[in-house]
């Protein structure tokens, strides 16, 4: 009996976290819509609800009733868990992330590794799907996106590093409130220019967007899926954006703290100043995929290996040194 | 010069003046219409569905000259005449097959009585392809119901002919 209630209290606590993330995962969708319009002076969906905010769960509606197609040729188990494993893990992540010092789901020591892993093995959704569908396009779409996604995480881990460097801990928790008096937008700057254009490729934006670059593979890993199959693939890779922006704001703009602790500020809830980074951040992911053409591949990963990694490799060396040099390490041990 | 490239290469200098491009135009006038709602200005030659027009007093205008039947390109209309008691050519068949129509307009060029006019109405789409073959009555109507329109267009467009 003991154990029925505490698993119905955990999951009450699911429930909590999942639907709001589902219910803005709807609305990033529509959001990132709206903006490409507005940036190319079109008015964008504004016809099913007010200002089209019920585009989205219109959207969804359709895939629902539409045949869900399994090719003959393809890998009946693999195909159909693809995108069941892409959806689950974008939406697993969500549980460390904190939205004020209490309203965490689960407040692990090593939430900022649990991310990182969970993030990584976002690319085994998109894998299965490719190697399931045995199709041209898929396959390519698939192998791309996975060397894109390897290489990126190599150079998000090393930009963790910086950060982990300045808090000594890898409690997300911990994080955000070793920024109390600096967020580490400041002092590791370019460190989070990098985290943003890793988190585009991570995510598979424009302009980074080459596994399913239209032009070239028609939609990548997706081309054989449709209907329901196909949106948990759509509403995995809108989870996993606002994953990112979520990281982002969690790593550099100080989570749920309030930019100065002063009165008109501090007294606006925690959670509110969370959401709020990671709307602005997923404002700029929105923006980013408005203005940029398309990268090509070895550019892609000339970026990822020749720049990134080596400068963010340097800057772990510059902010050891610094913190070394003026004795600041965190010396708390937890 | 390559040391100024060099700079604006590792400050991302073209991404940012992107950026805030992308930032300014998306405050500007937008320049889609809401289009069920709200609908772009035609032309008063815009030519759109077909309309047989009648004369103030009710009397059809067509006097089945056969002009447009015979200019048509695409052999779209069919007309057949009889002549009435009072002694007048009138029609007793009018069709247009509005699938092989081409929409050139040639029908109202040659309408010596402005008969047979082109509207502005572009929002006749059906669901079977029957319905779009229209018979003398279905013209007559358009007619009716857009005369008021019908006659404007003719009247700002009459100095131009």
């Amino acid at each position: 009996m003991e154990y029925i209630s505490i698993f119905l209290n955990e999951l009450y606590k699911i429930a909590f976290i999942l639907v709001p993330v589902l219910v803005s995962v709807a609305l990033a969708v529509w959001l990132d819509r709206r903006i490409w319009g507005a940036v190319q002076k079109r008015k964008g969906p504004n016809v099913v609800g007010p200002f089209g905010l019920l585009q989205t769960v219109a959207d969804a509606l359709k895939y629902i009733f539409k045949e869900i197609i399994i090719p003959a040729s393809s890998d009946k188990v693999v195909f159909v868990l693809a995108p069941i494993v892409t959806m689950t893990l974008a939406l697993v992540a969500w549980a460390v992330i904190p939205f004020s010092n209490e309203l965490v789901l689960a407040d692990i020591n090593v939430g900022i590794l649990y991310l990182f892993a969970v993030s990584s093995l976002g690319v085994y959704g998109i894998i299965m799907g490719g190697w399931a569908s045995n199709s041209k396009y898929p396959f390519l779409g698939a192998i791309r996106s996975a060397a894109q996604m390897v290489s990126y995480e190599v150079s998000i881990g090393i930009i963790i590093i910086n950060v982990l460097l300045c808090v000594g801990s890898l409690n997300l928790r911990d994080i955000v409130n070793a920024q109390q008096d600096l967020w580490y937008v400041v002092p590791l700057f370019p460190m989070f220019v990098v985290f943003f254009i890793s988190a585009l490729a991570e995510t598979n934006r424009p302009p980074f967007d080459l596994p399913e670059a239209e032009a070239e593979l028609v939609s990548g890993y997706q081309t054989e899926y449709s209907g329901m199959m196909y949106a948990m693939f759509w509403l995995g890779e809108y989870a996993n954006i606002l994953l990112m922006c979520a990281m982002g704001s969690v790593l550099f703009l100080g989570g749920w703290l309030p930019p100065l602790d002063i009165y008109p500020l501090n007294i606006i809830p925690a959670p509110i100043w969370m959401i709020l980074k990671i709307l602005f951040l997923f404002f700029l992911f929105a923006l980013v995929k408005a203005i940029v053409p398309r990268y090509r591949y070895d550019q892609l990963m000339r970026l990822g290996w020749k720049i990134f990694l080596p400068f963010s490799l340097f800057y772990v060396v510059l902010t050891a040194s610094f913190l070394f040099y003026f004795e600041k390490l965190p010396t708390k041990i937890f | 010069m390559t040391v100024i490239r060099f700079l604006k290469t590792i400050f991302l200098m073209e991404f940012v003046v992107g950026l805030l491009m992308a930032l300014k135009e998306m405050f500007k006038e937008k320049k889609t219409i809401n289009y069920p709602y709200e609908k772009g200005s035609l032309s008063p030659r815009y030519r759109g569905e077909h309309a047989l027009r009648r004369y103030p007093s009710g009397e059809e205008r067509c006097i089945a000259c056969k002009l447009c039947e015979a200019v048509c390109p695409a052999q779209a209309i069919t007309i057949e005449s009889t002549e009435r008691e009072d002694g007048s050519r009138k029609t007793t068949r009018y069709d247009i097959d509005m699938l092989k129509c081409i929409y050139c307009g040639l029908c109202q060029e040659s309408c010596p009585v402005d008969a047979i006019v082109q509207g502005p109405n572009f929002e006749f789409a059906t669901e079977t392809r029957e319905e779009l073959y229209y018979n003398k009555k279905k013209l007559l109507d358009n007619g009716d119901r857009w005369e008021e329109v019908l006659a404007k267009n003719i009247r700002l467009d009459k100095p131009y002919r």
